[in-house]
């Protein structure tokens, strides 16, 4: 009860900061990384010296069974020994950016992140540029031109179904049949989640709406919804496997994760709706393995890491070039939607300025 | 001296329990002020203001219609429930049966219950499939579960039990002498109720309903689990406010949200301490 005894106090006061000491981050290396590991083998070689010392990285929000990254962590962790930690596998682009803030100058900190256009824009401050070997064959319009993010994979807007329990689709406008009564799921809440954001683009599309113009797609939710076609669940592989979700609305290569698990599922992109869009990879500037970081933007960046993105029905920032210099997993390329059309391509400020739309009318759609 | 001595004593009992309600409510709740009222340190009404826009305007009246209604439906379903135990056998199976089963209820909230109600009648929850195979009748409709109307369901579950556990105390203290009395007085059952029963116990139940009503009304996990499009309620526009990855910048909102039902949970706990001693007056 008394804590008059100076050696008590001394010891509780030797614990309060041997915990701090603890808890603070190591303050050597913290951020500090090249950026690029410059042409030549020599660069590269110190780069991955320097990242196996390191033995960690801190990644976050990435789901295994999206774009194929549960193999390309492997691929990664087995070619350099370096252990990959996924903080929140389930996690937004938003949640990523907190985690950087929140955790930042800890050693937990997530080292790269994967973030939507909006998000990757409205945060440049927080990361660091680096270009990769390969930067030149990313395509312009994809990449910060400082380096700070740039584009990783991309797909385009689909509608992904089970033939066997839904006729078959030919166009957006279908899903307004009766024989779709609460069988349509939209990926997320649009106010919320950017993939489900572009699927409300591409029923604006669909529907005479433009990049700059929501609110085509907006009446066609609330058409969905006062027709009891809109089923209010945000779809995941468990429930399309169920059957809980019959039709989703999502990007193609989340939609095509079903095709070989489920018989009747189908893919069908719209030929008059081609939304688009890649997101973006970047390093946190204060990353606590800044050398590990850097060295899986190469990864990702080669060839090897493109064609395991590819077998994720995605597609890679560098698939044009990789197309041309042959080097691209032919197999899984001709596997990507046959568009018949040109892709369309929102920039991050059409994206704000739609996200402050439907904020202010996605409620209409919902009834909240 | 002695007794100052013992008095510092026990004063330093409570140190726990101060330091527990220092770190957990009294810092949250001015961080949450603060933030409500600046951006980046720099004072601001906007993040106040927005919370009288129409949108969330009308989600702060949705969060209150379903704390409502829940609390209501809990409140009578609950009370009638109490009564049928309280005039059972005092140390009876059914008493023991009801109250056990209402504590574990009462708790049984968050994800696990929102499953629950998934796995039942959800899109495709085991009663849904058995009634469309038994008489073809969608009983999941366009999803209506995942919804507010779900989310009044759901709640209802946990509200009814959490009644019968604040309501038995005051139903246990009305005394047979009362009854007696008013018979011996020629009093009917209904004038017994209408004038003794009732009004005895009128404040009890109010304040119950309150604490339903604010069991309902900060509720989070359960609708978080159920409702993943749009956000009908405030615990929910609190999420869209803080990890949004398509509308930046709205954390303050967060903040102004958070605010305002601590504003509307200050008033019903008000409320609820008026009446809990008015109770407590007459049950001694």
């Amino acid at each position: 009860m008394k804590f008059h005894r100076p050696t008590t106090a001394l010891v509780a006061a030797a614990a309060v900061v041997l915990a701090m000491a603890a808890c603070s981050p190591p303050s050597k290396n913290k951020g500090s990384g090249p950026q690029s590991a410059g042409t030549g083998s020599a660069g590269m070689q110190t780069l991955i010296a320097n990242a196996k010392k390191e033995g960690t990285l801190n990644a976050i929000a990435l789901p295994n069974d999206w774009a194929n990254y549960g193999s390309v962590i492997k691929a990664f962790e087995k070619k350099y020994g370096i252990t990959v930690h996924v903080a929140n596998p389930a996690g937004s682009s938003q949640d990523e950016i907190d985690t950087i803030k929140k955790l930042s100058g800890t050693s937990r900190a997530p080292d790269v992140v994967d973030v939507g256009l909006t998000v990757a824009a409205a945060n440049k401050d927080l990361f660091a540029p680096y270009k990769v070997a390969t930067w030149a064959q990313i395509p312009n319009g994809i990449k910060d031109p400082s380096g700070l993010f740039y584009g990783d994979y991309g797909g385009v807007m689909s509608i992904g179904y089970d033939a066997s329990k839904v006729p078959p689709i030919t166009s957006v406008d279908d899903l307004l049949k009766p024989a779709y009564k609460g069988k349509v799921a939209l990926n997320g809440d649009p106010t919320q989640s950017s993939s489900a954001q572009y699927g409300v683009i591409m029923t604006s599309l669909a529907n005479g709406g433009s990049l700059d113009d929501m609110a085509p797609g907006v009446e066609f939710f609330k058409k969905l919804k006062a027709a009891g076609n809109f089923l209010p669940i945000d779809p995941t592989s468990a429930t399309e496997e169920s059957g809980q979700t019959p039709v989703v609305i999502d990007w193609n290569y989340l939609a095509a994760g079903e095709l070989g698990k489920i018989s009747g599922w189908k893919v069908f992109v719209p030929s008059n709706a081609l939304v688009g869009g890649y997101y973006n990879q970047a390093i946190n500037k204060d990353a606590p393995h800044p050398n590990a970081a850097r060295l899986w933007m190469e990864f990702l960046y080669s060839d090897e890491g493109q064609n395991l993105w590819l077998n994720g029905s995605v597609t890679p920032a560098r698939a044009q070039a990789m197309q041309k210099a042959g080097t691209i997993d032919a197999a899984a390329f001709k596997k990507l939607p046959q568009v018949g059309g040109t892709i369309q391509y929102p920039t991050a400020a059409q994206l704000n300025t739609g996200a402050v739309y439907l904020q202010k009318h996605w409620a209409e759609v919902t009834g909240g | 001296m002695a007794v100052s001595r013992r008095r510092i004593g026990a004063g330093l009992g409570l140190v726990p329990f101060f330091a527990y309600v220092a770190i957990f409510l009294f810092v949250p709740t001015v961080v949450v002020a603060v933030n409500a009222f600046s951006v980046n340190g720099r004072p601001t009404m906007d993040a106040v203001d927005s919370l009288f826009t129409s949108t969330l305007l009308r989600v702060t009246v949705r969060s209150l219609e379903l704390s409502f209604i829940t609390a209501v439906i809990g409140a009578v379903v609950g009370a009638l429930v109490a009564y049928a135990v309280v005039t059972a056998k005092p140390n009876g199976v059914l008493r023991r049966a009801v109250t056990s089963a209402s504590g574990v209820l009462a708790q049984f909230g968050g994800v696990t219950l929102a499953f629950a109600f998934i796995a039942t009648i959800g899109t495709n929850g085991v009663v849904t499939a058995f009634v469309a195979d038994h008489g073809s009748i969608n009983l999941a409709g366009s999803g209506w579960l995942y919804s507010l109307n779900g989310l009044i369901l759901v709640y209802t579950y946990f509200q009814i039990p959490l009644m019968v556990i604040v309501f038995l105390p005051a139903l246990d203290g009305i005394r047979p002498q009362w009854r007696e009395a008013a018979e011996n007085l020629g009093a009917s059952t209904w004038q017994y109720w209408r004038h003794v029963g009732i009004p005895l116990m009128l404040p009890a139940f109010l304040g119950s309903t309150l604490l339903l009503f604010t069991n309902a009304f900060s509720a989070y996990a359960t609708a978080a689990a159920l409702v993943s499009q749009g956000a009908p309620i405030i615990p929910l526009q609190i999420r869209g406010a803080l990890s949004s990855e398509t509308v930046l910048g709205h954390q303050n909102v967060s903040f102004a949200l958070a605010l305002e039902m601590m504003v509307i949970v200050a008033v019903a706990m008000v409320g609820y301490a008026r009446l809990q001693r008015r109770t407590s007056g007459w049950l001694r």
